[in-house]
Order: C-alpha cells, then sequence, then structure tokens
C-alpha cells in the first residue's frame, strides 16, 4: 500500500543552520503519528516542506504517492495543514473563510459542500459563530478555525502543527475527540505537539526529531518500552536535597524527583545512597514509564541504547533510530 | 485554474468590504485635487486649443486615481497577508502560481477601474466630457491598470514590513504618476524635462488615455500603446518568474 507520507533523504539548510540534514521517514495510511522533538528540532521545517511552503535543498517528499514538488496540485490536495501560528483573514466571517478555503481546492457551491461546512462547524463547536467575524473570535475557536479550514476538502492526510498550543482543557478534548473520529475513518494523522501525554494517548508511532535528524523512530508502545522502563519517583522532605550522583540522572517534575531504572535490582543501590546521604522521603512509588522520560533520555543523547534498525520501516541509516 | 475564481473573488471582496478606505476615499481626494487646481489654474493655464483645463485635467486624475489603486489593492493584501500570516491560507491550496498572479492583478485591476469610474463620475459635475475614441480610453485604463497591479504584486511580495512597501510606494509609485503629465502638458516643460518625462511609462499612460478623450495627445496613441503594452508584458513577465521561483513567498 502506498505510504501517506513518504519522506526521503530530505535536507534543508536555511544560512548556517542546518533545519533539516538527511531526514527519511514513512507514515502509513491511517496511522496518527507524532512528531516530536524540542524546538529548531526542523519540525515545522518538515510540516513546510510538506505542506510546499519550504522548498528542499535534496530529497523527496510524497504525500499518498504524489510528488510535492513535480505533483504538487495532487500532493496538496492529499494534504490539510493545521498551521502553528493562529493566523486568520479579517476581513471574513468563519462561514466565509471555508466557502472561501473550499474555492481555492476548486470545491464548487454544491449542498454537499455547504452540508460538509456544517459539519465540521457542529463537530468543532462553531455553529453559533458562523456568521462572526474572525476579528471577534476567541484564540481557541480561532484554532478551531485553522482545524476546521484544514478539513474543508476532506484530505486523506491531516498534518497539525502544536494544534493545541494555548488552548484549554474542554477545547483540547473535543479537539481530539474530532481528530480520533476522524482518524478512525482512515484519515492519516500526523500530529507535533509539546504536551507528550496528548502524543502518548493519541500516537500509534512517533518519530522524535532532533537537530535536523531523526533520532528515534518506533511505535509508541516500543519506545516506552526501550527506553525508561520503569521510574522510581521519589518527594523528599522539605529542605532536603537530592544526593548529587543521584541528581545528574533525575528528572525533577511536579516537586517530585524521577529516576529511571531498568532492572528493579537498581532500586537498592538508590536507596542505599539516599540512607547514606540522610535524606529523609516523603513520598516514594515506582512508576510506569511514560514518553516524558522518554523524550528526555533521547534528546540527551542516550539513543545509543536504541539497537539500530528499530524502525520497523526505516528506509536509511537517519530513520534507524541512531543518527543523532 | 483550480482556485483562481475564488482567489479572485475574495480579493474582490477584500477591498469591497472596506469600500469606503478603498473606493470612496480615493474619489473624494481626486475630487479635492480637481476643486482646488482647476480653481486655481483654470483661466492661467491653456493646454489644448478647443479644452478648458479643467476638462484636461480630468481624464489625468481618472488615470492618476486608476493606477494608484490598482497598486495599492495589490500591493496591501499582499503584505498585510504576509505580515499577518494569513497568506499561507493561498500558499497550501494547488494554485498554480499563473492562477495566483491572475487573480491578484484583475482584483486590483477592478479597484482600479471603481475608482476611476467613481471619480470620472464625480468631476461630470465640473467639465463637460468628450469621449472622442473611447477604445483608447478602455485600451489604457486597462493596460495602465494592469501593469500598476503588477507592480504591486511585485511590491508586496518584496516588501517585509509596511515601511519598505510605503518607501516603494512614496519614492517610485507617486513621482512617477504625480510627474506623468496628470496637471500639465509636457510641452510646457522645458526641453530637458519633456525629456525625462519620456523615460516614464506612466507618461504614456495617461497620454493616451487622455487622447481618448479629446482626440489629441502629446505622442501618438499608437506609439503610448506599443511602449505601454511592453511594459506590461516585461513587468508580467517579472512577476511570473518571482512567483514561479516562490521568491520571498517559499522559504
Amino acid at each position: 500500500m502506498t505510504s501517506a507520507i513518504r519522506v526521503q533523504q530530505v535536507a534543508k539548510r536555511f544560512g548556517s543552520v542546518e533545519a533539516l540534514a538527511g531526514v527519511s521517514l514513512d507514515v502509513r495510511q491511517g496511522e496518527f503519528f507524532g512528531l516530536l522533538g524540542p524546538n529548531g528540532a526542523g519540525k515545522t521545517t518538515l510540516i513546510s516542506a510538506l505542506a510546499g511552503l519550504v522548498r528542499l535543498d535534496s530529497g523527496h517528499i510524497e504525500v499518498m504517492g504524489c510528488d510535492v514538488v513535480s505533483d504538487y496540485r495532487n500532493a496538496r490536495r492529499q494534504l490539510g495543514v493545521v498551521p502553528q501560528e493562529l493566523v486568520f483573514d479579517p476581513f471574513f466571517s468563519v462561514r466565509e473563510t471555508l466557502k472561501i478555503q473550499c474555492g481555492y481546492f476548486g470545491i464548487r457551491q454544491t449542498r454537499a459542500r455547504d452540508a460538509w461546512i456544517d459539519e465540521i462547524l457542529e463537530n468543532l463547536d462553531l455553529t453559533s459563530k458562523a456568521n462572526a467575524n474572525m476579528r471577534s473570535l476567541s484564540g481557541g475557536m480561532k484554532r478551531r478555525v485553522l482545524v476546521a479550514q484544514a478539513l474543508v476538502h476532506k484530505p486523506p492526510v491531516i498534518v497539525l502543527d502544536e494544534p493545541t498550543a494555548g488552548v484549554d482543557v474542554e477545547l483540547r478534548q473535543t479537539l481530539w475527540q474530532f481528530i480520533r473520529s476522524l482518524n478512525r475513518d482512515g484519515h492519516t494523522v500526523v500530529l507535533t505537539t509539546h504536551y507528550l501525554e496528548e502524543a502518548e494517548s493519541l500516537c500509534t508511532r512517533i518519530a522524535m526529531l532532533k537537530a535536523g535528524r531523526v533520532v528515534a523512530l518506533d511505535t509508541t508502545a516500543n519506545l516506552l518500552r526501550r527506553f525508561s522502563v520503569h521510574a522510581l519517583r521519589l518527594k523528599l522532605a522539605p529542605g532536603v536535597m537530592l544526593p548529587p550522583p543521584l541528581a545528574s540522572r533525575a528528572q525533577e517534575k511536579e516537586g517530585a524527583w524521577s529516576i529511571a531504572f531498568d532492572q528493579y535490582s537498581e532500586i537498592e543501590p538508590v536507596l542505599a545512597e539516599l540512607r547514606a546521604n540522610g535524606c529523609v522521603l516523603e513520598d516514594l512509588e515506582i512508576g510506569k514509564p511514560d514518553l516524558e522520560e522518554v523524550f528526555v533520555r533521547v534528546m540527551r543523547g542516550k539513543e545509543d541504547r536504541f539497537p539500530s534498525g528499530v524502525g520497523a520501516d526505516a528506509r536509511s541509516p537517519s530513520s534507524v533510530g541512531v543518527t543523532g | 485554474m483550480s482556485g483562481f475564481p475564488t482567489l479572485f473573488y475574495k480579493e474582490v471582496l477584500r477591498f469591497w468590504k472596506v469600500g469606503f478606505q478603498t473606493v470612496a476615499a480615493p474619489v473624494i481626494t481626486a475630487l479635492l485635487y480637481l476643486l482646488i487646481f482647476s480653481h486655481v489654474l483654470e483661466s492661467r493655464v491653456h493646454v489644448y486649443e478647443t479644452v478648458s483645463y479643467t476638462a484636461f485635467l480630468v481624464p489625468g486624475l481618472v488615470m492618476m486615481s486608476l493606477l494608484q489603486n490598482a497598486f495599492a489593492n495589490s500591493s496591501s493584501s499582499l503584505i498585510q497577508s504576509k505580515v499577518t500570516g494569513s497568506i499561507i491560507f493561498v500558499l497550501l491550496p494547488p494554485i498554480s502560481y499563473r492562477a495566483f498572479y491572475l487573480a491578484y492583478v484583475l482584483a486590483a485591476l477592478v479597484r482600479g477601474l471603481s475608482v476611476g469610474a467613481g471619480v470620472l463620475l464625480a468631476t461630470l459635475w465640473f467639465a463637460p466630457l468628450q469621449f472622442a475614441e473611447p477604445l483608447w480610453i478602455l485600451a489604457f485604463a486597462l493596460l495602465g491598470g494592469s501593469i500598476l497591479a503588477s507592480l504591486g504584486v511585485i511590491a508586496g511580495i518584496w516588501a517585509d514590513k509596511f515601511d519598505q512597501l510605503a518607501a516603494f510606494q512614496n519614492f517610485l509609485i507617486m513621482p512617477l504618476t504625480f510627474l506623468s503629465g496628470v496637471f500639465y502638458s509636457i510641452h510646457s516643460l522645458p526641453p530637458f524635462w519633456q525629456q525625462v518625462s519620456h523615460w516614464n511609462p506612466v507618461f504614456y499612460m495617461i497620454d493616451g488615455f487622455r487622447h481618448g478623450f479629446f482626440g489629441v495627445s502629446d505622442v501618438s496613441p499608437w506609439q503610448s500603446l506599443v511602449i505601454v503594452a511592453t511594459c506590461l508584458v516585461l513587468l508580467s513577465m517579472l512577476t511570473l518568474g518571482m512567483l514561479k521561483r516562490g521568491y520571498k513567498l517559499r522559504a
């Protein structure tokens, strides 16, 4: 089956900055795919290249088998992009904005088109604002209109670039409910987000980018299993500091320290170290691994634990997980 | 040409929604020019044998307003959508660079023609006009408007901020249109400035346009037509080349 997205040896440089340094990855049809990485890792550049907003120095990208350069018209028809920036055209109402967006894709004014616009508005809870000017909408509503705009031409592949940045919890849930239903209906979804718990719960497969390279690419379950098998979470008594040898391998999160470990036998030396330093604990628990730990470990360059070829459909050295 | 009709419609709707600013205001400005200049100069300046100064002024003002507004439409629409980021909505769909160019130029032309028609209607009260050779009026209105609309596309794409666009407008477009024979015949200028005026393509637009009204002009309308059409072809090629390369639009 044709890949929803195929990225092959893609490179892009902005002056002295290497935004993408030979990225290769495949997104299968129907997947909910996560693209993670710190700011400046190249996620948005990759999405922009996918959408034809950035011209590549080398490499190829295909959307549903259509090359984004040589067959850009068909490639763009297959793709709906929700941009990261909260942009809008201040001259138009929500409905006008969506009708205009339909027209850009050559969709004529028909009952079916109007019914689809109504359905999108309904699903994104925008019906009551359909005739409101874009300027009068709140940030969250503008974000929803951006999602609606990306969906007007019913693209098989939907790319969401940090869609929930600055969005309240209720809207986030509504949004994910809708995107999940689209995914169930067969749409491929590619998501970038800084909310790793979102990626963990939504994405079936994840690629992590760092400095323009893919440093991890696997199913979410495999990533969680391979990295950060377990975590020892410690809450210290007030005024107590974690001993330096432990602090260097611990992550602080919500007032507690988290230390990743692979084997249960690794717990005892930690506790011994705490006893030796007279650290008083308020709470201790053994937690399941989460994507945030995986992310931190990968970004810190601990991907040397990552066996090569872990990406099931790896197509080049840069997509097999260990390139960073 | 998928997407062209909608992009054209959107661009027309955009200026029409703020019609007071984009159509009515330039008509009033042109009217003020007419009132002031005709009041001061009517009895002092004599240009053509059978044409009063006020009547002479009207076609110049119509064309100047048409040209300036055609430029303003495409340039301001592009810079606004670039600065706000909403340009992405026309870059993501499968709209070809030719469709993009045609939509922006034609919409700008519609605004230019609307303003020009508005000025003409408003000034009919003040000066009896002739329409000696109306085809010339139409030809120069369409060609001139398209040239300034293309220049607007170039300026809107080139400028990264409003300041740069204002510089383009104030240091290039305004002098070219004001010093093109709107308010005078270039035969009233000293020889040196007459020669300089012949290097200004806007002079040929206005002179040819005026010929359509009075049947007389400073140079042959055929010569003006060739020069204006050549300018349009060259500017269109330049603009299409910029759009094809994605200059400042696709990184």
